[in-house]
C-alpha cells in the first residue's frame, strides 16, 4: 500500500463529486455532523448504529457488512472515500472496516471535514440516494485484526503501540479529554507499550505527515518495524487511524489493531498493567 | 446591544458532575469591525453595550497539554461553543477557523468550570 493508493486530496474529491463510480462516506464520532452540512453526494455511515454489533460488543459480521453496503448503493468495484471529524478518526474505522472485509479500492481524504471546512470549501444538506447493490464480502481477513489473548502474548515480545494521550497513558485520564472520563475498569497501559499517540501523525489541519517524517515518529519511539506490531487506543478507533499510518501509509505489513482496545484490556482480570509515562 | 440574561461562554453543565469533572469550555467568537469599534468605545468608557462578536460555528478547538502535546479537539458547535473533559493543571487551547488561528493558556481545576470567551 501507498499513499497513492489510499489517500485523496480535497481536490480530487472536489472533481469526483459526480463520478458514479465513485461513493463518498462520512463517518464522524459526533454523529449530528453529517445533518449539519457534508460534502455534495456523501452518504454517511453511524459508527454506534451501523458499524458496531449492538447486542455483543464486536464489529458487525459479515452478513451485516454486506447488508450495510448493499443498502448503501456500493458494489464491489466502486472506489469508496472516505472522510469524517476528528482528524479521520472514525473515517480512519470505517477504512480498517472496509479492509478487513476485502474491499478492494478504499481511500481517505486527507485532512477529512476540517481541512474542508478549514478551506472554506462547500457543504451541503441534501441526502443523495444511490440504488442498492448486491455487495459480497469476504471473510474478515485476522491479519488486520488482534484479539485480547495475543495482545497478552504480545508483551514484551511483539511491539504495542498505545496511540493515546500521554495522559490516557500514564493513567491520569480514562479517556480523550473530550469525552466524559469513563473507560475501562483501571486506568493505564498494557506494560511494554510505546506510547505514540496517534496525533504525532497528522498536521495541525488534520493532513498526514510525510512518508518521512511519519517514519521517523515510529523507529525515534523505539518501534522495530520489522517486528510485529499492535496498535490499540480505548475503543479502537484512533488505533485504526495509526494502523492507516503503518499498514497503508508506511506499507509495514505485519500490523494489527486491537478493537477492543482499553476499554477491554483495561477491564479484563488478572492482567498485567503499567501507570506511569 | 446587551443581551438580557445570557451568560458567555460554554454549553450549559446542567447534568455533568462538576466535582468528578474539569471542565473545559467556552465560545468562539469572530469580531466584525463594529464589533471592535465598539469594544474601543466600550474599554474608553463611554459605550456600556456587551460586544457580540458573530459565533464561529465553523471552529475547531484543540485542547494542548503543559507540553505542548495534543490531547483532544473539538469542532464548535452551531453556536460556537466548545467544552472539554480535562485533567487539573495547565494546558493550551489552539483555535482553528477559515482564516485564522488562535491560543489560549488556561489552568484547570475540578469543581470549578473554565468558561472561556475567545475571539478570532
Amino acid at each position: 500500500m501507498s499513499r497513492e493508493t489510499s489517500l485523496v486530496t480535497a481536490d480530487w474529491v472536489a472533481e469526483n463529486i459526480n463520478n458514479p463510480q465513485v461513493a463518498i462516506i462520512e463517518v464522524d464520532e459526533d454523529t449530528t455532523l453529517y445533518a449539519q452540512g457534508h460534502i455534495e453526494n456523501a452518504i454517511t455511515f453511524n459508527w454506534r448504529e451501523d458499524l458496531q454489533d449492538g447486542l455483543r460488543r464486536d464489529i458487525i459480521s459479515k452478513e451485516g457488512f454486506e447488508l450495510l453496503l448493499s443498502k448503501s448503493g456500493i458494489a464491489n468495484d466502486t472506489t469508496v472515500i472516505l472522510y469524517g471529524g476528528n482528524n479521520n478518526w472514525f473515517a480512519a474505522y470505517a477504512y480498517w472496516y472496509f479492509k478487513l472485509y476485502g474491499h478492494q479500492d478504499v481511500r481517505l481524504l486527507d485532512g477529512g471535514r476540517k481541512r474542508w471546512e478549514l478551506d472554506a470549501r462547500p457543504f451541503v444538506t441534501e441526502v443523495p440516494t444511490r440504488t442498492a447493490t448486491r455487495y459480497v464480502a469476504k471473510d474478515q481477513d485476522l491479519s488486520l485484526r488482534a484479539f485480547r489473548d495475543e495482545v497478552v502474548s504480545a508483551i514484551n515480545v511483539q511491539n504495542l503501540v498505545d496511540v493515546r494521550s500521554p495522559a490516557e497513558f500514564s493513567g491520569e485520564l480514562a479517556a480523550p479529554a473530550h469525552l466524559p472520563q469513563e473507560g475501562g475498569q483501571v486506568k493505564g497501559h498494557v506494560p511494554t507499550a510505546k506510547n505514540i499517540p496517534w496525533s504525532k501523525a497528522a498536521n495541525e489541519d488534520g493532513t498526514f505527515k510525510s512518508d518521512a517524517e511519519l517514519k521517523e515518529i515510529y523507529t525515534a519511539a523505539g518501534v522495530d518495524l520489522a517486528k510485529k506490531t499492535i496498535a490499540y487506543c480505548r475503543i479502537g478507533e484512533r488505533s485504526a487511524f495509526s494502523w492507516f499510518v503503518l499498514h497503508e501509509l508506511l506499507g509495514v505489513t505485519k500490523v494489527k489493531n486491537y478493537d477492543g482496545s482499553w476499554t477491554e484490556y483495561g477491564s479484563l482480570v488478572g492482567v498485567p498493567v503499567e501507570i506511569g509515562a | 446591544m446587551k443581551t438580557c440574561g445570557a451568560r458567555p461562554g460554554g454549553p450549559s453543565t446542567d447534568g455533568i458532575d462538576l466535582t468528578k469533572q474539569t471542565v473545559i469550555q467556552g465560545i468562539v467568537l469572530r469580531f466584525r469591525e463594529a464589533d471592535s469599534q465598539r469594544l474601543n468605545r466600550l474599554r474608553d468608557g463611554i459605550d456600556d453595550a456587551v460586544p457580540n462578536g458573530v459565533a464561529v460555528s465553523n471552529g475547531y478547538v484543540r485542547l494542548l497539554d503543559a507540553s505542548g502535546e495534543f490531547t483532544a479537539e473539538v469542532p464548535t458547535n452551531a453556536e460556537g461553543q466548545f467544552r472539554f473533559f480535562a485533567a487539573p493543571g495547565a494546558w493550551t487551547l489552539v483555535v482553528q477557523a477559515p482564516g485564522a488561528r488562535a491560543e489560549k493558556k488556561v489552568v484547570a481545576e475540578r469543581g470549578n468550570v473554565t468558561d472561556l470567551v475567545i475571539t478570532i
